[in-house]
C-alpha cells in the first residue's frame, strides 16, 4: 500500500504541495498557480503535478476558505434562537469602537437583527434551570428564519456554560425542523463564560458551515472521482489536524489554517536545526505575519478578533499580522512622514515593477530597484521579467522627490520604514510578552521574508536568522507533519484555596477522554496521544488570568499545593508583583489531546553531496546596502553544500525566495540544507 | 532629525506606553481598568510635564489630563526638593491633576546619568475610595469630601521603598482595600516595565537623539494642528448645550462654547457656560483642558498624540465657572460634563467645516450602582457604565451600543455579572427608535433590565444625564431618545425626581431596575435617506412605525415601541 502523504497550501497566488514518500524516504514539491473563487481546482491540478491523488494514503489540507469567508462576508444566511431578551448580544459586543481616535465606523453582524429570534427560557449563573425552555417555540423560531431564508442556525443561551440543558433540550427540537446539518450550539462550540464571546463563537461558526462544508465536499467529490481511497484532513487553526467530519461541525477551528501549517513546519525546523526558539516572519503581498515558537512549540493564544466585532475564542496559533508586505504602498504623508502601508497593491496589479497598470511604489519596487530582488528573474515564473526603470521614476516621484532624496536613497528609506514595522511587529511577540530577543532566531518564510533577515536580525536584536532550505512550501510541509489536535475548554469557576482535588481530577480526565476519542477518530497513524491539561488562573477581583500549564497525563497526582506553585511561578514570569495573600481561583480547564505523528527526517531536504561552492556562484551584481552600491556576489542557493559558508555582501536565489546578505552578515549551510546567518 | 529615524523612535515610544497600558489591563483587579480600560500611561517631559508619548490603548480622557498630573509632581518638586531614582508619587487629588477621586495616578522620575531624563505616569480608576456611596459616584454629594479621601501629590515609594504608613492609611479609607492593592501593584508593574523598555531604546538610540525626537514629534503634531486650524474658515462658531441638573438642584446648567478661528489659531472660549454648581457635575481647569484634546483628536484623527496638539489652541475658562472649580467643590460626576464639552465642540466644529459634521454620541456614562448584602452578609457592589449609540456622521449610520468618545472601554459579560453579583439580566438588549433621524441614522442606545436575587433590600444609586436634553443631530438630522431609568417594586413603576441622577431608593428580592440610554444624533435630512435603508432599518426593527412617521419623528418618545 501506498504510504504517500501530501500536504496542500492553498495561496492566494500558488497552491504549493509537499508530497513525502514514507516507503520511500523520499519527498517531492510542487507550486501551481491558485484559482481564487475555486480553489479546488489549483488544488487539484497541484495533486495531478504530483501524479494524481490515486497514488497517495493522504492528503493534509491548510485552507484560507474559512478565513477569507469571514473576512469577505461570504458565510451562510444565518439565523440565532436565544434567550428571551438577548437576540441582541451579537450586535452589541462588548460595547468598543472600532478606533480609539475618530467616531466614525460601523459594525454589521453575520446575523441580521429579523433573523435573531428570542425563545422562553432561563438558566441562572450557578446552574439553576428557572425556566425550562419551550420547545414549540424553539420549532417556530426554526420555522420562521426558515421561512426567512436562513440557511445555518446558531443556537445559544445565557449560562448555558453553566448548564446546558435548556440548549441541549432545544437542540434536539430545533435538529427535528431543520433540514440540513448546519447547526450550531454554544454548548458544543464553546461551554465557556461570557456570553457575546460564545455567541460570536457558535454564531461564526454555524456562519461558515456552508460554506466549508460545500467546499470540502467538492474537494471529497472531486478526489473520489480522481480514485482517490485514502484519508483527507484539514489543519486546525491550533495547529493540529482534524477529520473533514470534525471541520464540516467545528468549521470555526479552521480560520488560521494556512498560517497554522507554515508555523509547524518552522517549528519543526527550527527544532531539527538546533534552534528551540525562533521568531516566524512570513512576508506574504499584503502582510507580514509574525509568530513565536519556544522550546520548540508554537504559542496558542485563547482568542482572535478576526475583524472588528468577529471574535473567535478558541485556540489559535498566535499570530501577529501587519499591514506590511512587498505590495505595501510607499507615500509620503501631510506631516512629510513616509509611510509604508497598510494600503497594498496586492499581487494584482502588484508593485509598479510587475507592469499591470499601479503607479505608486511598494517595497518590492524598493527591493527591485536596489538590486537585492533578481529583475531577470522573478519569483514564480509567472513573468518574464521585472521593470526596474518604472519602479524607480515610482520612488523619485512619490518618495524621492518630496523627501529630497534620490531613487535609491529613497528606496532605502522605504526599506528602512517596513523593516522598522516589522521589527515592531517582532518586538511585539517577543519583548513585549517577557521574552528575551537574544535568544530567539528569526525563520523567514514565504517568497519575501528572507529578503530583510539582516535588517530584522539587526534592529530586534535577534541572535542569528535560520532561512529554511524551501522557503515557499514551509506551509505545505507543514501540512504533513502536523500532528492531531483536539483542545477543549470547560469553566470551572472554584477556589483555589480549599479545592476539592479529586473532583477536578474527576474532571481532568473525563474531558481528557472526550478529546482523546476525538483525536482517535481522525484515524491518522499516530506514535501516541498525549493529553494537556492548563488551568486559566487569577488572583480573586482580578477578571484577566494567566495559563497555568499542569504536568501532563497525572490528575490524580494534583494536589491544592502544586496548582498553587504552578500559578505562582506562571504569574511570576508575566508580572513583577506577586501578589502573597490574596487568594486564588481555578476560572477554568483547558484540555488537549495530541497525536504525535511518526516524525519526518528533515535530514532528506538537505543538499546531496557533491556539489561545491564554486559550482554554486553566478557572479555578481551591483546590490545598494547602507548607502552605496556594494559589488554582491550571486549564489544558486539550492546548489550550496552543506558546510558552506558564504559571506556578504551576497545574494541567494533559487526558485520560489532570494535571501539577502548584508555586509558583514555570514551565511552557513548547515546539515539540512537551512541557512543560518549570524 | 532626518523622518526615517524618527517614524521609528516614535513607532518605539508609543509602543512602550502601549505595553504599559496592557500589563496593567491584565494585572489589574477591578473590572473597570482590567475591562474597561479605565487608565492610561505615558511619557512626560522633565521640565514642562507635557506629554511626550501616549499609549493608544488607555482611556482618551487622561491622555491630555495627565500631564496637569505630572506637573502637580514637578511643582512638588520644585517646592521641596529631594527628588531621587526610584521615587514614585501617588495622588487622586482631581483639582490639581484633572478628573476625579476614584484615578489614582502614579508618577515616577526616570534618570540617566544622574539626571532627571523624564517622567513616567500610570492613572487608573480604583473601585472604592472611601466617601459616602461605594463606588463614589455621589449624585447627593455638595463637597468632595463626601465623594471619597483625597491625596495630595506624596512619595509612596522612596527611593525604592514603599512607605508602608501611608498605604495603611490609603488602605484604610476604602471598602474595598483588597482591590485596590491589585491594581496599586498592577500599576506598578507597569512602570517597572516601562522605565525597563525606555532604557533600552535610550541605550541603542542616545538620549540626545531620543530627546530630539521627542521635540520632533511635539512640533510635528502642532503643524498639522495648525494645518487643520487654518483650513477651517475663519470665524466665531457658537454651541449651547445643557446638564440635566446637577443632582441637587432640578434646574438645567448650560455648558456653551464659542469657538473663534483665526488663521491657525483656535480659541475654546466657555464663558457663557453656568457657574460652579452645588452637586457632582463640576470639573476643573484641567479636566476642561483634556476633555478639548479628546474632542480635537477626534475631529482631527490624523494629528498624533502628543501635547502639540493643543499648541494652536487658546483657552478662555473664567475662575468660578462650573468648568474650573476649585476644592472641594464636588466632582465625581466629571464625565457627564465633559461629555457635554467634547459634543459643543464636536457641534461648533459641525458648522465651521459641515464636510466632515459629526452628529452628538450619546453623552453619558449612566453610572449605576446596585448594593446590598448577600445571605451571607458580605456587601456586594455592582458598579458599572453603560453604552449608548453614536452619532451619524458623512461615512454612514452610527454605531450601535458603543462606548463614549472618552473612553475605550469594553463592558463587562452578563454572565461576569451574573455569576459575580447576585442579579438576573431581563433585557440586554438595542433600543428601538432611539437613534436619532437622519440621512445618516444616529446609532441605537440599549435597554437592560435586571432583576435583584439578593435576599435583602438592594440599594440604588445612579449618576447619568441626557434624561432630558437630547444628543443633537447635525446638518438637519434629528435628535435621539434620551435616557430613561425606572424600578420597580411592590408599589409600582417608579423615576428618578431628578430624571438621570438618583440616590437613596431601594428595591426588595425580585424587584426590578430599567436603563434605557440616548442613541447618537442624526445626519443630514431625514426625507433623503435611502429608501433601502429605510426599509432595513424598519425589518430590522430599529426603527418603528411610529417613529417612521413623520408626524412623530421630530419628537422621538424615548419609548421602546412596537410595531402594532
Amino acid at each position: 500500500m501506498s504510504r504517500l502523504i501530501v500536504g496542500v497550501d492553498v495561496g492566494g497566488t500558488f497552491t504549493d504541495l509537499f508530497a513525502w514518500d514514507e516507503a520511500a524516504r523520499r519527498f517531492r514539491t510542487a507550486k501551481v498557480p491558485s484559482q481564487r473563487g475555486d480553489e479546488a481546482r489549483g488544488f487539484m491540478s497541484g495533486l495531478d503535478a504530483l501524479g494524481g491523488p490515486v497514488a497517495m494514503a493522504a492528503i493534509v489540507h491548510g485552507t484560507t476558505v474559512g478565513t477569507n469567508a469571514l473576512l469577505e462576508r461570504k458565510g451562510a444566511r444565518l439565523g440565532v434562537i436565544t434567550t428571551r431578551g438577548f437576540r441582541d448580544v451579537l450586535e452589541m459586543r462588548r460595547r468598543d469602537r472600532p478606533k480609539a481616535w475618530g467616531l466614525w465606523g460601523s459594525f454589521e453582524p453575520v446575523a441580521e437583527r429579523d433573523l435573531r429570534l428570542e425563545v422562553p427560557e432561563r438558566t441562572l449563573a450557578d446552574g439553576t434551570v428557572r425556566e425550562a425552555v419551550d420547545l414549540d417555540a424553539v420549532r417556530e423560531a426554526a420555522r420562521r428564519l426558515l421561512e426567512a431564508g436562513a440557511e445555518a442556525c446558531a443556537l445559544v443561551f445565557i449560562n448555558a456554560y453553566a448548564n446546558p440543558a435548556n440548549e441541549r433540550a432545544a437542540l434536539a427540537a430545533l435538529r427535528e425542523v431543520w433540514p440540513n446539518p448546519h447547526v450550531s450550539a454554544s454548548h458544543g462550540i464553546l461551554p465557556e463564560i461570557r456570553e457575546f464571546e460564545r455567541t460570536s463563537t457558535t454564531a461564526l461558526n454555524a456562519y461558515l458551515q456552508p460554506v466549508v462544508a460545500g467546499y470540502l465536499s467538492r474537494l471529497e467529490g472531486a478526489l473520489a472521482e480522481a480514485d482517490f481511497a485514502g484519508r483527507f484532513h484539514i489543519v486546525q487553526s491550533n495547529g493540529g489536524i482534524m477529520s473533514t467530519a470534525g471541520a464540516r461541525a467545528a468549521p470555526i477551528r479552521t480560520a488560521l489554517s494556512g498560517p497554522a501549517a507554515g508555523v509547524i513546519a518552522a517549528a519543526a525546523i527550527a527544532r531539527a536545526a538546533g534552534f528551540p526558539d525562533v521568531i516566524t516572519g512570513d512576508l506574504g503581498g499584503t502582510s507580514f505575519d509574525v509568530a513565536l515558537v519556544t522550546g520548540g512549540e508554537m504559542q496558542l493564544a485563547p482568542q482572535a478578533q478576526i475583524d472588528f466585532g468577529l471574535v473567535v475564542r478558541l485556540p489559535m496559533i498566535e499570530i501577529t499580522t501587519i499591514g506590511a508586505g512587498g505590495g505595501s504602498i510607499a507615500r509620503v504623508d501631510a506631516g512629510g512622514f513616509l509611510q509604508v502601508g497598510p494600503e497594498s497593491a496586492g499581487s494584482r496589479p502588484g508593485p509598479v515593477a510587475y507592469g499591470q497598470g499601479n503607479t505608486r511604489p511598494t517595497l518590492t519596487d524598493a527591493n527591485v530597484v536596489l538590486g537585492r530582488i533578481n529583475a531577470a528573474r522573478p519569483i514564480g515564473g509567472a513573468l518574464a521579467r521585472l521593470d526596474v526603470e518604472a519602479a524607480r521614476e515610482a520612488l523619485l516621484a512619490h518618495v524621492g522627490r518630496p523627501l529630497n532624496l534620490t531613487a535609491e536613497q529613497a528606496a532605502e528609506a522605504v526599506l528602512r520604514v517596513a523593516n522598522a514595522r516589522m521589527a515592531g511587529a517582532i518586538r511585539l511577540v517577543s519583548i513585549e510578552r517577557g521574552h528575551d530577543p537574544s535568544r530567539f532566531a528569526l525563520l523567514p518564510f514565504g517568497g519575501g521574508g528572507a529578503l530583510h533577515v539582516g535588517a530584522l536580525i539587526r534592529e530586534v536584536g535577534l541572535k542569528a536568522a535560520l532561512v529554511p532550505r524551501f522557503p515557499g512550501v514551509t506551509s505545505a510541509l507543514g501540512c504533513v507533519i502536523a500532528d492531531v489536535r483536539h483542545d477543549q475548554v470547560r469553566t470551572v469557576n472554584r477556589a483555589l484555596e480549599g479545592l476539592d482535588a479529586a473532583a477536578l481530577a474527576a474532571l481532568m480526565a473525563a474531558e481528557a477522554r472526550v478529546a482523546r476519542a476525538v483525536v482517535e477518530e481522525a484515524g491518522l497513524p499516530v506514535e501516541r496521544v498525549e493529553t494537556r491539561f492548563a488551568l486559566d488562573m487569577h488572583y480573586v477581583g482580578q477578571t484577566h488570568s494567566v495559563a497555568v500549564p499542569l504536568p501532563e497525563d497525572a490528575p490524580e497526582r494534583l494536589t491544592e499545593a502544586l496548582i498553587a506553585e504552578a500559578f505562582d511561578a506562571a504569574y511570576a514570569r508575566e508580572f513583577a508583583q506577586r501578589l502573597d495573600g490574596i487568594p486564588r481561583r481555578i476560572v477554568s480547564l483547558r484540555t488537549a489531546a495530541i497525536g504525535r505523528r511518526p516524525a519526518l527526517d528533515l535530514t532528506l531536504l538537505a543538499p546531496e553531496a557533491g556539489t561545491t561552492l564554486a559550482s554554486a556562484e553566478r557572479g555578481t551584481r551591483p546590490v545598494w546596502f547602507e548607502g552605496g552600491w556594494h559589488e554582491a556576489r550571486i549564489y544558486d542557493r539550492l546548489a550550496l553544500p552543506v558546510g558552506a559558508e558564504v559571506a556578504g555582501p551576497a545574494i541567494l536565489e533559487q526558485p520560489d525566495a532570494t535571501t539577502v546578505l548584508d555586509p558583514g552578515l555570514i551565511a552557513r549551510v548547515d546539515a539540512l540544507g537551512n541557512l543560518v546567518i549570524r | 532629525m532626518d523622518p526615517v529615524t524618527l517614524a521609528v523612535l516614535q513607532g518605539r515610544l508609543e509602543q512602550i506606553a502601549d505595553e504599559m497600558d496592557a500589563t496593567l489591563y491584565r494585572s489589574a483587579f477591578n473590572p473597570i481598568i482590567a475591562e474597561a480600560r479605565d487608565a492610561c500611561h505615558g511619557l512626560y517631559d522633565a521640565t514642562t510635564g507635557e506629554t511626550l508619548v501616549q499609549g493608544t490603548k488607555g482611556l482618551p480622557i487622561f491622555v491630555g489630563a495627565m500631564a496637569f498630573a505630572v506637573r502637580a509632581v514637578i511643582a512638588k518638586v520644585g517646592r521641596e526638593g529631594g527628588l531621587q531614582p526610584g521615587d514614585t508619587f501617588a495622588f487622586n487629588d482631581p483639582y490639581e491633576g484633572g478628573t476625579h477621586l476614584n484615578d489614582m495616578r502614579l508618577v515616577r522620575p526616570v534618570f540617566r546619568d544622574g539626571r532627571l531624563f523624564c517622567w513616567l505616569a500610570s492613572a487608573g480608576h480604583w473601585l472604592d475610595v472611601g466617601g459616602n456611596v461605594p463606588g463614589n459616584y455621589n449624585a447627593r454629594a455638595t463637597e468632595s469630601l463626601q465623594e471619597g479621601f483625597r491625596l495630595p501629590p506624596v512619595k509612596l515609594i522612596r527611593a525604592g521603598v514603599m512607605d508602608a504608613d501611608l498605604l495603611a492609611v490609603m488602605q484604610a479609607n476604602t471598602r474595598t482595600p483588597m482591590s485596590n492593592w491589585g491594581d496599586l501593584n498592577g500599576q506598578l508593574n507597569a512602570l517597572a516595565l516601562g522605565e525597563r523598555r525606555l532604557h533600552e531604546v535610550l541605550d541603542a538610540y542616545g538620549d540626545a537623539t531620543v530627546a530630539a525626537a521627542f521635540a520632533a514629534l511635539n512640533a510635528r503634531a502642532a503643524r498639522l494642528m495648525e494645518e487643520r486650524i487654518a483650513s477651517l474658515p475663519d470665524g466665531t462658531y457658537r454651541f449651547d448645550d445643557v446638564l440635566d441638573n446637577d443632582g441637587i438642584e432640578d434646574a438645567p446648567l448650560p455648558i456653551a462654547l464659542d469657538l473663534v478661528v483665526e488663521g491657525g489659531t483656535l480659541t475654546l472660549d466657555f464663558t457663557r457656560s453656568a457657574g460652579a454648581c452645588a452637586g457632582p457635575v463640576n470639573i476643573s481647569r484641567a479636566t476642561t483642558i483634556a476633555c478639548c484634546y479628546v474632542a480635537l483628536k477626534h475631529a482631527f484623527p490624523e494629528v498624533p498624540a502628543n501635547a502639540g496638539v493643543l499648541a494652536p489652541v487658546r483657552f478662555v475658562i473664567p475662575e468660578g465657572s462650573i468648568l474650573s472649580v476649585q476644592a472641594p467643590r464636588p466632582v465625581a460626576g466629571y464625565t457627564e460634563t465633559i461629555l457635554r464639552v467634547i459634543g459643543c465642540i464636536l457641534g461648533a466644529l459641525a458648522e465651521a467645516d459641515p464636510a466632515r459634521a459629526t452628529a452628538a454620541p450619546f453623552g453619558t456614562i449612566n453610572a449605576l450602582s446596585l448594593s446590598g448584602r448577600r445571605e451571607d452578609g458580605s456587601r456586594w457592589v455592582m458598579f458599572s457604565f453603560f453604552g449608548g449609540g453614536m452619532g451619524g456622521n458623512p461615512e454612514g449610520d452610527g454605531l450601535h451600543h458603543a462606548n463614549n468618545p472618552i473612553s475605550m472601554a469594553t463592558m463587562p459579560p452578563v454572565e461576569i455579572l451574573e455569576a459575580s453579583y447576585p442579579v438576573m439580566f431581563t433585557d440586554w438588549a438595542l433600543r428601538p427608535d432611539s437613534g436619532g433621524a437622519g440621512e445618516h441614522r444616529g446609532g441605537v442606545g440599549a435597554i437592560y433590565g435586571i432583576e435583584t436575587l439578593a435576599p435583602g433590600r438592594t440599594d440604588i444609586a445612579l449618576l447619568g444625564e441626557r434624561g432630558r436634553a437630547a444628543p443633537f443631530g447635525v446638518r438637519g438630522g434629528g435628535p435621539a431618545a434620551t435616557t430613561r431609568f425606572t424600578w420597580t417594586d411592590a408599589h409600582g413603576t417608579h423615576e428618578p425626581p431628578m430624571t438621570s441622577k438618583l440616590a437613596g431608593a431601594s428595591i426588595p428580592q425580585g424587584g426590578r431596575v430599567r436603563l434605557e440610554t440616548p442613541g447618537g444624533g442624526g445626519w443630514g435630512d431625514p426625507a433623503k435617506r435611502d429608501p433601502e435603508a429605510v426599509a432595513r432599518d424598519r425589518r430590522r426593527g430599529f426603527v418603528t412605525v411610529r417613529a417612521a412617521d413623520p408626524r412623530l419623528r421630530a419628537t422621538p418618545s424615548g419609548d421602546p415601541g412596537r410595531d402594532p
